[in-house]
């Protein structure tokens, strides 16, 4: 199983990569939802991936089965998962706001905060 | 049906009470949140939350005095929550370095509220200014005093949404343009962070920081350590603003109140630097070992491109931010060097520049009030109509270029003698330059702003209570460890110490010996 979910979790990443790399900041907020879900696969994945064994402790035994699967994982994820959705939600809206003020998706030409000639510094007194 | 459990649970679980002096720990974080949450509840009477955020700051810096007072006295403090045991448990562990950047940050965080009562409008505060400040240094605070890595991603979410929030009070058309680009490139910086604990989660099977440590030194010779330093390296690089990765603090730090952007330099910055040396220091000292010359390399260029950038710049705030990335270079360079010395350099180059970028950000809100305007091109005749004032203002620029006989100067001789000691003579001639470049560019804001008659006759404006106390507050403590360093130095070589041998960390955590 790990094998297939360690492939998955590379074309999150790259599709996840090659989405930011772009221009334009819808896409980039895509690019961050990708792979906001590739590092929750990728944590997924670092407990023990297995088939139908919860991680319950069965009756008269102190310890899990060997073979069951790790949930601090799981709880990690779900804290993740609630913190990327949550930034998630706060980018897009951010997004919005700045394609309605700045007129323009497009990173290129979004520099309002940098000019693109800034003024020379004062060079003589 | 369940066959009764025997299991003698004593072994993981906490079976005493904790005493009550290790709530210390705890405290701090506890009090930001309550506060934050107390005022967003009083939404509808924004009046009084200046005065509780005033407040509830003071009392912030007390009760991190008081946790440094204890950690001086009797060594790493460890408090667990829920009962269960570390490495099961999630540990808030706090040791001298990170008691230090505690009260260093609440000093740095009350002189900016009592600034921000002039500063920020009724709308600001509507919007939840105070709020935002208590959450932001809950999620700092947290930061400096946990020992769990996951605990640490989860303190550094805490705070990057509050500063979000604080970075876009006003809904400017420069402000939103500025957030885009900082929210996006933090965000995917930490999400690399999250992408190391994973695989550290992978490797060690722990994410308890002493547990980390105790078991680094079995696991070199299997577990890919290297790309997982590599990872942190890039993830928190990426937080502290280094050079390749520093493009986002230039693009935002200019555009909020200069208050938010006082909060910003002095204490987000060095969270990133603190949790770099917790982790390169501590936990991976082998691989940092092996990374130096790329952290050197990265520190080097920080200094000396920062302070080139600084000199490019007309609008001072943003001469400010690069003057921020420089330090950042200078504390790299520490990391790099890695010896007892070169780490405690780093100790109190990060104690001085939390409070030193904060004085130097309001300093520069002020006379941009007295001036009218933060451009050099149309500032002038400061000195001559303030003569205190440009006095504080020497203090702090020669503090910021590292010039005796104010803080700045003594982090820098250890750093370029630790280099010099290593042989690496290229790092400190690369400190020496950037601390002549930034002397250059201080010195033109001087003549410029200060020396040169005013270009147009300004109305006399007061300089108000609320920014003048905490700027000479913060001018003191810059002109005391400049002049009085031992004090400082001794805390910052034992803290030092402490990260390089965490015997007494791994102690505090696991008194009973080693873990499970």
């Amino acid at each position: 199983m790990e094998p297939l979910f360690a492939i998955l979790v590379g074309l999150f990443f790259s599709a996840a990569v090659y989405l930011m790399l772009s221009k334009f900041s819808i896409r980039i907020m895509l690019g961050i939802a990708i792979l906001g879900n590739g590092v929750n696969l990728l944590l997924f994945t670092a407990g023990r991936v297995t088939r139908e064994v919860p991680p319950i402790i069965p009756a008269g035994f102190d310890t899990l089965p060997a073979d069951a699967a790790n949930p601090l994982p799981q709880a990690l994820i779900l804290t993740a998962i609630v913190i990327s959705f949550s930034f998630l939600a706060f980018l897009l809206v951010l997004t919005y706001r700045a394609y309605q003020d700045i007129g323009t998706d497009n990173t290129d030409e979004m520099r309002i905060a940098e000019p693109d000639d800034p003024p020379l510094p004062p060079l003589g007194y | 049906m369940a066959a009764p459990i025997t299991t003698d649970l004593s072994a993981a679980l906490l079976t005493a009470p904790v005493p009550p002096g290790n709530w210390l720990v705890i405290l701090p974080v506890a009090h930001c949140i309550v506060l934050g949450a107390l005022m967003l509840m009083l939404r509808a009477h924004v009046r009084v939350h200046a005065l509780i955020a005033v407040l509830g700051l003071a009392v912030l810096v007390l009760i991190d005095a008081l946790l440094l007072k204890r950690v001086i006295d009797g060594g790493p403090v460890t408090m667990v929550m829920g009962r269960w045991l570390p490495p099961f448990g999630i540990a808030f562990t706090v040791d001298l370095f990170g008691a230090l950047m505690a009260l260093a940050a609440a000093i740095a965080a009350l002189a900016g509220s009592l600034y921000a009562l002039s500063d920020i409008d009724p709308g600001g505060r509507r919007f939840g200014f105070f709020p935002f400040l208590m959450l932001l240094m809950a999620g700092v605070t947290g930061a400096f005093l946990t020992g769990d890595i996951f605990n640490l991603y989860v303190w550094f979410e805490v705070l990057l949404i509050s500063s979000f929030g604080l970075l876009i009070l006003g809904s400017e058309r420069e402000q939103i343009d500025g957030a885009m680009k900082y929210a996006v490139l933090n965000l995917i910086g930490t999400t690399l962070f999250l992408i190391a604990v994973g695989y550290l989660y992978a490797i060690f099977g722990t994410l308890n920081m002493a547990d980390i440590a105790l078991k680094a030194a079995g696991l070199r010779d299997t577990a890919p350590l290297m790309t997982l330093a590599a990872l942190f390296l890039l993830a928190f690089a990426m937080k502290a603003a280094a050079f390749p990765v520093n493009f986002w603090l230039p693009a935002s730090y200019h555009t909020p109140r200069i208050v938010v952007s006082a909060l910003f330099a002095g204490l987000l910055t060095k969270v990133g630097i603190y949790a770099l040396i917790r982790v390169m220091v501590m936990l991976l000292p082998v691989e940092r070992e092996a990374l130096s010359l790329m952290i050197a390399l990265a520190g080097a260029a920080t200094v000396i491109l920062g302070a080139l950038g600084a000199l490019a710049q007309t609008d001072i705030r943003r001469l400010l931010g690069y003057v921020v990335i420089s330090g950042i270079g200078s504390m790299l360079a520490g990391i790099a060097i890695g010896t007892p010395g070169g780490v405690s350099g780093a100790v109190f180059y990060a104690l001085h520049s939390v409070v030193l970028m904060m004085a130097l950000y309001l300093l520069v809100g002020q006379a941009a009030r007295l001036g009218g305007s933060f451009q050099l091109t149309a500032l002038g005749g400061l000195y001559r109509e303030r003569g205190w004032f440009a006095a504080v203002s020497l203090i702090l620029f020669l503090a910021a270029c590292g010039l005796p006989p104010f803080s700045g100067f003594w982090p820098k001789v250890i750093l370029v003698k630790a280099s010099l000691d290593i042989g690496a003579w290229w790092l400190a001639a690369a400190l020496l330059t950037g601390g002549f470049l930034t002397t250059i560019c201080f010195g033109r804001v001087f003549l410029l702003a200060y020396w040169r008659p005013a270009p147009a006759p300004a109305e006399t404006v007061a300089i108000g209570w609320q920014s003048a106390l905490p700027l000479l507050t913060l001018t003191a403590l810059v002109t005391g460890f400049g002049i009085l360093p031992e004090q400082l130095l001794s805390l910052a070589q034992a803290a030092a110490g402490s990260l390089a041998d965490p015997g007494a960390y791994i102690h505090s955590v696991f008194p009973e010996g080693a873990a499970p």
